[in-house]
């Protein structure tokens, strides 16, 4: 088994936020990186989904136990507040059905992670005011080829969580591995939110 | 790590002879038994590394290699199963057997029974899923192995695995589910009883007692076989080998063989009813009908399933209609709502039900990924 020792930044972000021997539910899980190394160092318990079968063999060649299947069509093969944590990393923008996923991963698990890409920071901003659709490291596609369909900037996704009685728990906006407290929406390039259901 | 080409070689099939009496699902009791099987590879010391191999409904003990070098065929699952393939005969110690009820060397119908000194014919009792897992214990029993590294079958295979893990729990350590179901549909059940039909209508049938009459009921297995293989292929995947391309060129306006696809099927059917047995064909598809591991429990596969200790695979093909990709999806649901280890592929292919039996890649890769887990956890 390939050993995950350190973590890509963000998903080291993310791995922050769960409770150890917790229930994990990786969304868009790729290879397996996050809950390999979550099983390792918080004995965390969990599956990954994966739409591509190329993914679930890396995943299951990392020990991560991944399920193929479409987010778009919903989280059917899992019941009500199975999981402690519902992960989404740097996929909503690429999703349909953004709010129906949001939905059923606060249906499936206690609490949610989502994150990505802000399409409100600035260099974004520069490259519009420019005349062009921004591309960046965060954003590497052409408008032409993009599978990033529902762009949104923080008070986009934080007034959709209020829109479906969704609290935001935990907010922390990045940029290269930098956290940005003072103007966010204009200088983080990359969003994590961990949200709930309110009550 | 992508040799499929080597070969088990030239293997051998044994027999297990068994006088304890096997109790019945259908409360019928087998009072002795013979169960015909095969191994592969070596069963290491701490007897951690053995593989049991289900096989579905025309299947049997002959699973990798061959009789003879001058064999034209190997095993059925040959491409799968070997030295450096998927199923590492050069890590794993593999056993394949034939299902009682079968037509190849282990006790079936065709087989004497010694109360009568005749063949069983219609006397041979339905097997069920569970009889066979039961059978299938003993030969582990017999051959020293206390737990499976891993179950693995397809189909009605699959069924075997399943039910393993829920019947054995603390046996199995892995259980491959491939392109099954947790019980058939309606329109399964209505597949097989065409086919059942078109075996004892068959006048040679003598209501399962053909043996007597030197007769065998040839046209039935036939038209069974015929439709069944309709239901393995997937459209796209017969359209792509065949389409609508005539043997001769043009139409002949008759009723002979015009169709390249007519001409496979009746190929396929004669073939097999010159070697299957009718009453085993009959057991068989009844077998697949009755399995229904929920059924005791409530109809709840939840509960079935949360007996089970087993890691598991399972893995469908998306063009497979027989046992679609949703049958597979409610096992690997069940198994998450029983707090289950599992590992899930929806593998393209064209291949339809019979996909289980062909490389296609992505298939390939993840039983080689799955399967070196399985090793490298009991250290084969």
């Amino acid at each position: 088994m390939k050993a995950t020792q350190t973590l890509r930044a963000d998903l080291q972000l993310i791995a922050d936020w769960v409770a150890p021997s917790s229930r994990v539910l990786d969304l868009g899980c790729g290879d397996g990186a996050l809950l390999s190394w979550l099983n390792r160092h918080k004995a965390t318990r969990g599956y990954g989904v994966d739409f591509d079968v190329n993914n679930v063999v890396r995943c299951v060649e990392a020990g991560v136990n991944a399920i193929q299947g479409n987010l778009e069509t919903g989280l059917a093969e899992f019941e009500n507040q199975r999981f402690d944590h519902v992960v989404l990393s740097q996929t909503i923008q690429a999703m349909h059905n953004t709010e129906q996923i949001l939905v059923e991963m606060l249906r499936v698990g206690r609490e949610a992670i989502v994150t990505f890409p802000n399409f409100g920071y600035w260099e974004n901003r520069w490259q519009i005011l420019q005349g062009h659709m921004p591309v960046s490291e965060t954003i590497p596609y052409q408008w032409y080829n993009t599978p990033n369909i529902h762009w949104c900037m923080l008070g986009d996704f934080e007034a959709l969580c209020v829109k479906n009685g969704i609290r935001v728990l935990e907010r922390v906006v990045m940029n290269e591995e930098k956290r940005i407290h003072f103007l966010p929406n204009l200088r983080g390039s990359l969003a994590f939110y961990r949200v709930a259901r309110q009550g | 790590m992508s040799d499929l080409t080597r070969s088990v070689g030239i293997v051998q099939a044994q027999t297990a002879e068994f006088d304890t009496p096997l109790h019945l699902a259908s409360g019928a009791v087998l009072p002795a038994y013979q169960l015909c099987f095969e191994t592969y590879g070596t069963l290491n010391a701490a007897r951690s590394n053995a593989i049991l191999i289900c096989h579905a409904l025309s299947g049997h003990h002959h699973v990798a290699g061959r009789y003879a070098a001058t064999d034209k065929a190997a095993g059925w699952w040959d491409n799968m199963v070997g030295p450096g393939k998927p199923i590492d005969t050069d890590r794993f110690f593999v056993v394949g057997l034939n299902n009682l009820g079968g037509c190849h060397g282990s006790t079936g119908p065709s087989s004497i029974n010694p109360a009568t000194g005749q063949p069983w014919g219609s006397s041979f009792p339905v097997m069920t899923v569970p009889d066979w897992v039961t059978a299938q214990a003993r030969l582990a029993d017999r051959l020293g192995i206390d737990r499976w590294a891993a179950v693995i079958g397809g189909s009605l295979g699959g069924m075997q695995a399943l039910q393993w893990s829920i019947d054995y729990p603390e046996r199995v350590a892995h259980a491959l589910v491939i392109a099954s179901a947790p019980k058939l549909s309606a329109q399964n059940i209505a597949f097989n009883d065409v086919a059942r039909q078109a075996i004892i209508t068959d006048p040679d049938f003598h209501g399962g007692d053909f043996y007597a009459q030197d007769a065998i009921p040839r046209r039935g297995l036939r038209l069974a076989r015929m439709l069944g293989h309709i239901t393995y292929l997937s459209d796209d995947g017969m359209g792509e080998k065949f389409g609508r391309m005539l043997k001769s060129g043009d139409y002949q306006f008759g009723y002979e063989v015009e169709f390249e696809i007519e001409s496979y099927l009746r190929y396929q059917g004669d073939k097999f009813s010159d070697y299957f047995d009718a009453n085993t064909y009959l057991l068989m598809t009844k077998a697949l009908d009755y399995f229904d591991p929920a059924k005791e429990m409530d109809d709840k596969l939840v509960a079935a399933l949360r007996k089970a200790s087993a890691r598991f695979m399972v893995a469908s093909f998306t063009s497979d209609w027989r046992f679609s990709p949703e049958r597979s999806r409610e096992i690997v649901k069940a198994l998450v709502a029983a707090d289950k280890e599992v590992v899930y592929g929806e593998i393209e292919s064209v291949h339809g039900h019979d996909a289980f039996l062909m490389l296609d890649e992505p298939y390939v890769n993840l039983m080689r990924a799955y399967l070196n887990r399985v090793a490298e956890e009991v250290q084969a």
